[in-house]
């Protein structure tokens, strides 16, 4: 059994070290924005939640696919916490974004926007995943479907994106674009930082659940082991691994 | 859910399967038929192992259970047809089961208009249809009237030659028929024996 | 390349003996032409908006066929039929698929007429052969993504209401693919090619989603 604490308070530091400072620079460093005022910032939030929501998905997707490959429990729940992290994180995003939007556009939802919509759309497609897990009893199936949604949805972000960019006109300020970026110096700074930040948080808050739910198991193993079959009650049927 | 199952049936011979309803013969006959995968342990089939080498087995085995597995729009012909291509056999072969089980003349109408005893006789059809060294017979003869019984006798009895995993309401039947014997009780063996040394009170246990 | 044609023959088979779902479809369809003439209040509609009708008509016909795609086996134990033999899984996949591509362009032969009938102002021949290109793309995606749906939704406990809303947001690329391709074809005077951008998307999503559904369907029948 991989131990998913190792490191885990390291970690934790690491990631609320450098959310301080990117909290810092987001209040003192970096440039108040001419059109949109104090508001802007929370762009430094904001992208990055949706760009650490994507590749968590995506991330979700892999470990799916591991899981497909060796039929070993543990790549399941690792897929599993994976994408409902991402998960929490989109709605983060979509919640600062509509925040956003209405404060620069007026708006509380712009259809026109290409990045909302893909984003939009993704959610919706992930917000299917608990319901199709609980819909399944048997936990080795639940475990298989569940691994091919991670797949194919995983690999829909990405062309996802891709088509609904291709089909609107842009609204959406474009920070990031192919070049790799358009910010000025001080921005981009206060940007990477927060990005990093976020990113942390999302492996931290990983590992702990991971490190939860792996001492939850062990638990339970060394209980039957101990006190016989018995002295565990069974699991209730649910939408998570076990 | 099956625990704590080990036994070796030789080739050609009969394995009875003994048990009240949930005590796992079905949950085995579908483990063998490459339907269900092993959570742990060997299941060895002429050698091969499961479930990795699952499709190698699979043309070898026949399995008649609860369902006749036949689609009920389509005639016992176009069922079998459907199967034998499946299979990769040929046309004949088809008109040679029917005609074994008695079916030719009815094989035509569609399975739904058919009486179970017939349907029974189409799903006999399926399970032998290629020849398998392999059959996995769950209540064989439910359905089936002494004439039926007497036609499916050389396809799916101890004439056969094939090697037989059988399971019945009947203890008495299977165990007329069997080499080895089986006792399954909620899952676990009870016992394992071959057929002449069984104990008529164990069986008795199982049931009750 | 054998076992994808038994398959497809027998589904064919039982479509023809039973004939629901693809009269279904198509009354679904040419119903949805009438709701949209009230709904909309227009006698004819053109361009963009017509495009948008028509692919969302013809989706949610598909999915009523996507929903029907493995009842036959369901009902009828006829998965076990075909895992119990010597054949390439993934077959399977193959040939609902093709069924399903097959049942919508039969739907589409009978409903594309209609809508260019009862909603359509332009006339459709100039924009057919473009036209055609942009539906049977889209036909791909449906059928591709349609049968992975439905061979998950097959399993669970939700079987009817699982498929579209796994479905429908996966297919949301192909159907903008759809729509905004076929909308610059079904105007007066319009194009005869549809936009490139959009076969291009429509092409990338079929073989993305081809390969991929093709790479775990195998996962998604062993028990």
């Amino acid at each position: 059994m991989t131990t998913y604490g190792r490191g885990l308070r390291g970690l934790s530091l690491a990631a609320a070290a450098t959310i301080t400072v990117a909290l810092a620079l987001v209040f003192f460093y970096a440039p108040l924005d001419a059109d949109q005022g104090f508001i802007q910032k929370i762009f430094y939030i904001h992208v990055p939640l949706a760009i650490t929501a994507l590749c968590g998905f995506v991330f979700g997707g892999v470990l799916g696919a591991m899981y497909l490959r060796t039929g070993e429990r543990k790549w399941d729940i690792r897929s599993y916490v994976a994408i409902h992290m991402a998960l929490i994180f989109g709605v983060g995003t979509l919640l600062t974004g509509t925040i956003w939007a209405k404060a620069s556009w007026g708006h509380w939802w712009v259809w026109s926007d290409p990045t909302l919509t893909s984003f939009l759309i993704v959610m919706l497609l992930f917000a299917t995943y608990q319901p199709l897990r609980f819909s399944i009893e048997d936990p080795e199936r639940q475990s298989r479907y569940a691994s091919v949604f991670a797949v194919v949805a995983g690999a829909f972000v990405p062309l996802n994106f891709i088509a609904v960019r291709a089909a609107q006109q842009y609204v959406h300020p474009r920070v990031l674009t192919l070049t790799g970026g358009n910010l000025p110096g001080s921005m981009r700074l206060t940007f990477l930082v927060s990005l990093v930040g976020i990113a942390l948080l999302y492996v931290t808050l990983w590992k702990y659940e991971m490190a939860a739910k792996s001492t939850r198991m062990q638990v339970r193993a060394l209980r039957r082991a101990l006190l016989g079959e018995d002295s565990v009650a069974p699991l209730k049927r649910s939408a998570a691994p076990s | 859910m099956l625990r704590d199952v080990s036994l070796q049936v030789p080739a050609g011979s009969t394995l009875a399967v003994l048990g009240r309803n949930g005590a796992g013969k079905s949950t085995l006959l579908r483990i063998l038929a490459t339907l269900l995968r092993p959570h742990a342990g060997d299941v060895l089939v002429f050698g091969e192992a499961l479930p990795r080498r699952g499709f190698a087995v699979r043309g070898q085995v026949g399995l008649l259970a609860h369902d006749p597995l036949l689609y009920r729009d389509l005639s016992g012909r176009e069922n079998l047809s459907y199967h034998a291509r499946l299979h990769d056999i040929g046309p004949d072969r088809v008109e040679e089961v029917l005609e074994a089980v008695g079916m030719r003349e009815r094989a035509d109408e569609p399975v739904r208009l058919l009486s179970r005893g017939l349907v029974q006789r189409l799903a006999v059809c399926r399970t032998v249809l290629h020849a398998p060294s392999l059959l996995l017979l769950d209540e064989p003869l439910a359905n089936l009237d002494p004439a039926a019984t007497e036609l499916v006798g050389p396809l799916i009895g101890r004439d056969s030659g094939a090697t037989r995993v059988l399971t019945s309401h009947d203890p008495q039947a299977a165990l007329a028929e069997a080499d080895v014997v089986l006792g399954l009780e909620d899952g676990r063996t009870a016992f394992v024996t071959s057929a002449d040394k069984v104990d008529a009170a164990a069986v008795k246990r199982l049931y009750v | 390349m054998r076992t994808v044609l038994t398959v497809l023959r027998k589904d064919l088979l039982l479509e023809l003996r039973g004939f629901e779902t693809l009269p279904a479809m198509i009354l679904f369809a040419i119903v949805t032409f009438v709701i949209f003439h009230f709904g909309l209040n227009q006698d004819t509609i053109d361009g963009q908006l017509a495009a948008g009708v028509l692919t969302v008509t013809l989706l949610f016909a598909a999915m009523l066929g996507i929903n029907r795609l493995f009842v036959a086996e369901r009902e009828q134990g006829g998965f076990d039929a075909f895992l119990l033999a010597p054949v390439d899984r993934s077959a399977l996949l193959v040939a609902k698929a093709t069924a399903l591509f097959l049942f919508l362009v039969v739907l589409e032969v009978i409903a594309v007429p209609a809508f260019g009938l009862l909603l359509l102002g332009p006339s459709l021949a100039h924009a057919l052969p473009g036209l055609i290109a942009v539906l049977a793309l889209g036909d791909v995606a449906l059928a591709v993504i349609g049968t992975l749906v439905s061979a998950i939704a097959v399993q669970t406990r939700a079987r009817d209401l699982i498929g579209p809303i796994i479905g429908l947001p996966l297919l949301l690329p192909a159907l903008i693919g759809m729509a905004r391709g076929a909308g610059p074809l079904l105007v007066a005077h319009g194009s005869s090619s549809p936009p490139g951008k959009w076969v291009a998307i429509l092409a990338l999503y079929d073989v993305v989603f081809a390969l991929l559904s093709y790479a775990v369907f195998d996962f998604l029948l062993e028990d």
